[in-house]
């Protein structure tokens, strides 16, 4: 595990706007190298936006991101993206192989690029760590949504990036599935830093090291239990926690639940 | 037919006309059904007529101008989709009827014959001159070698833009360059089929091959394939019944297309069908 704290994301008072909408309002947020830190809020509550920004895919308003001691855009070999699958084209004609190769794209734009021996071996390498060597000629069009989600992860890490995005990683995935993307992102977590994006509050609480909860602006950016307070301030309404019957530690017993030290 | 081709100078011009249309159509016809830029490449197409009119006005070649002006709305286009300020249909829509209206306006405004705009408009592959030629040549080449050269980088650009654009790819150039790729095969296409019928042709060979094979590179070839199965069929239309080669060439193309698609429609339910009773054991 990576033990030095260096600081790979700084935010500093971010905010966006689209038009008259304020998508994020003043975010201090820092990422130090070795997190996994899950964003989590309600829709519409900025955390795409927020990713976005981090990636240089949405023109900030006021404030200053940068990743790895320099602006944003500066570093992208550093960072690896996984987009929400909804916003992937399922119908375009191209096979999974060929998918996670893309990833191993040299960004420059030059003549007759041909896709080197060691790149294939590399996307294959790639494809048999998220365990879909079997599908790798299928057409994507052919996935279910677990399988594309993992392919998609697989093409992020063909970059070899030492930042990997997520956004919705777990959104339309059956139970199993997910299950399998979360031990998977475990395990790359001691080799990368990882910064996800979700509304399932539960699934994602019992996996991170640290939280952020997000609705416009910045609610609580801390260790993975949350108190009742801030869900009630992240949601505007109480929401009920224990709804799907397991154990979680998502909540704390009340009796011990008097500071509220959380709050940034 | 073939005696003619190899007694007149313009069925000649007529043949290479269809080779090089259906080699540029092929390719870019995938890439707009792919990138869902077929709205975008008929509101270029049309625009072009205003740059045919002011040809006529001023005294230069109407092809000439039909390329300033669809490479010029093409670049205008992709400034708006990305600076945003208006909405890329409404700009569209605009430049669509604008373009059409300046043709309009500047052959009225020169004085004296009215020239022939219906082969602009419907296209006439019959009367195709030499300098037309080695403009298409030209543009076909630089349309291939742009598409071949970039290929893998096109490839990422078209299925998943923004993952392109985080890991560096420089997608505001492939963006322009795309779009004026369009306007370059739409100015091919314009000796053809004209401005107006070029929607047909860019889509309906592409979309055929689409049912055929589901690799990109495949579909571009089996698209390339098609387009000139269809022109050529025009052609013989067009000569045998003295038809406007544009329309010909549309006619033979969307009535294929539909064909294709019914019998392909049916057989995949026959097919599933078959497979379904077969897995529950009858």
């Amino acid at each position: 595990m990576v033990k030095n704290s260096e600081t790979i994301v700084s935010i500093k008072n971010l905010s966006v706007y689209y038009e008259q909408i304020t998508a994020l309002y003043r975010v201090n947020l820092e990422v130090k190298s070795g997190e996994y830190l899950g964003i989590i809020g309600p829709n519409g509550g900025g955390k795409s936006t927020l990713l976005k920004a981090i990636l240089g895919l949405v023109p900030t308003s006021e404030g200053d991101i940068s990743i790895f001691g320099s602006t944003v855009g500066k570093s992208r070999e550093l960072t690896g993206y996984v987009p929400q699958i909804t916003f992937v084209d399922k119908r375009f004609p191209i096979t999974l192989f060929e998918v996670v190769l893309s990833g191993c794209l040299a960004p420059k734009l030059s003549f007759f690029t041909a896709h080197k021996k060691q790149d294939k071996q590399y996307a294959h390498m790639l494809i048999e760590k998220v365990g879909l060597t079997a599908l790798a000629d299928r057409q994507i069009s052919q996935l279910s949504s677990g399988e594309f989600q993992r392919m998609l992860i697989a093409r992020a890490l063909a970059g070899k990036p030492k930042l990997l995005l997520l956004d919705e990683p777990t959104a339309s995935v059956d139970a199993a599935s997910r299950d399998s993307i979360f031990m998977l992102l475990e395990e790359l977590n001691r080799e990368m830093t990882i910064i996800l994006v979700t509304h399932d509050l539960l699934a994602v609480s019992s996996q991170v090291k640290t939280l952020a909860c997000l609705n416009k602006k910045l609610i609580y950016h801390g260790g993975p239990e949350i108190d009742e307070n801030i869900v009630n301030n992240l949601y505007g309404c109480p929401v009920d926690l224990i709804a799907h019957g397991v154990p979680h530690r998502v909540l704390k017993e009340h009796s011990s639940n008097n500071d509220e030290g959380g709050f940034e | 037919m073939i005696s003619a081709i190899l007694e007149y100078q313009f069925m000649r011009h007529a043949m290479i006309t269809c080779l090089l249309s259906g080699i540029t159509c092929g390719i870019i016809g995938v890439i707009i059904i792919e990138k869902k830029l077929i709205m975008m490449s008929g509101g270029i197409a049309h625009t072009a007529f205003g740059g045919v009119g002011l040809g006529y006005l001023l005294g230069f070649e109407p092809i000439i101008g039909a390329f300033i002006f669809s490479v010029l709305s093409s670049l205008g286009i992709g400034f708006v989709k990305r600076r945003g300020g208006a909405r890329t249909d409404v700009i569209i829509g605009l430049l669509w009827s604008f373009g059409m209206a300046c043709g309009v306006f500047f052959i009225g405004l020169k004085k004296g014959l009215t020239p022939d705009i219906g082969s602009y408009l419907f296209g006439n592959i019959l009367s195709v001159l030499k300098t037309d030629i080695y403009l298409m040549i030209a543009l076909t080449i630089l349309v291939v070698f742009a598409v071949t050269a970039l290929y893998s980088h096109w490839k990422s650009y078209l299925f998943d833009q923004e993952f392109a654009t985080v890991s560096g790819i420089n997608t505001t150039f492939l963006e322009y360059f795309l779009l004026v790729l369009i306007a370059m095969t739409v100015v091919v296409l314009i000796r053809s089929v004209g401005i107006i019928l070029v929607m047909a042709l860019l889509t309906a060979p592409a979309a055929t091959a689409s049912l055929f094979t589901k690799k990109l590179k495949s579909r571009i070839l089996v698209a390339i394939f098609f387009s000139l199965i269809f022109s050529f069929i025009g052609l013989w239309l067009s000569y045998s019944f003295d038809i406007a080669s544009g329309a010909s060439i549309v006619f033979v193309s969307a009535v294929t297309y539909m064909v294709i698609l019914v019998i392909n429609t049916y057989l995949k339910k026959r097919r599933e069908i078959f497979r379904g009773r077969k897995n529950v054991g009858y």
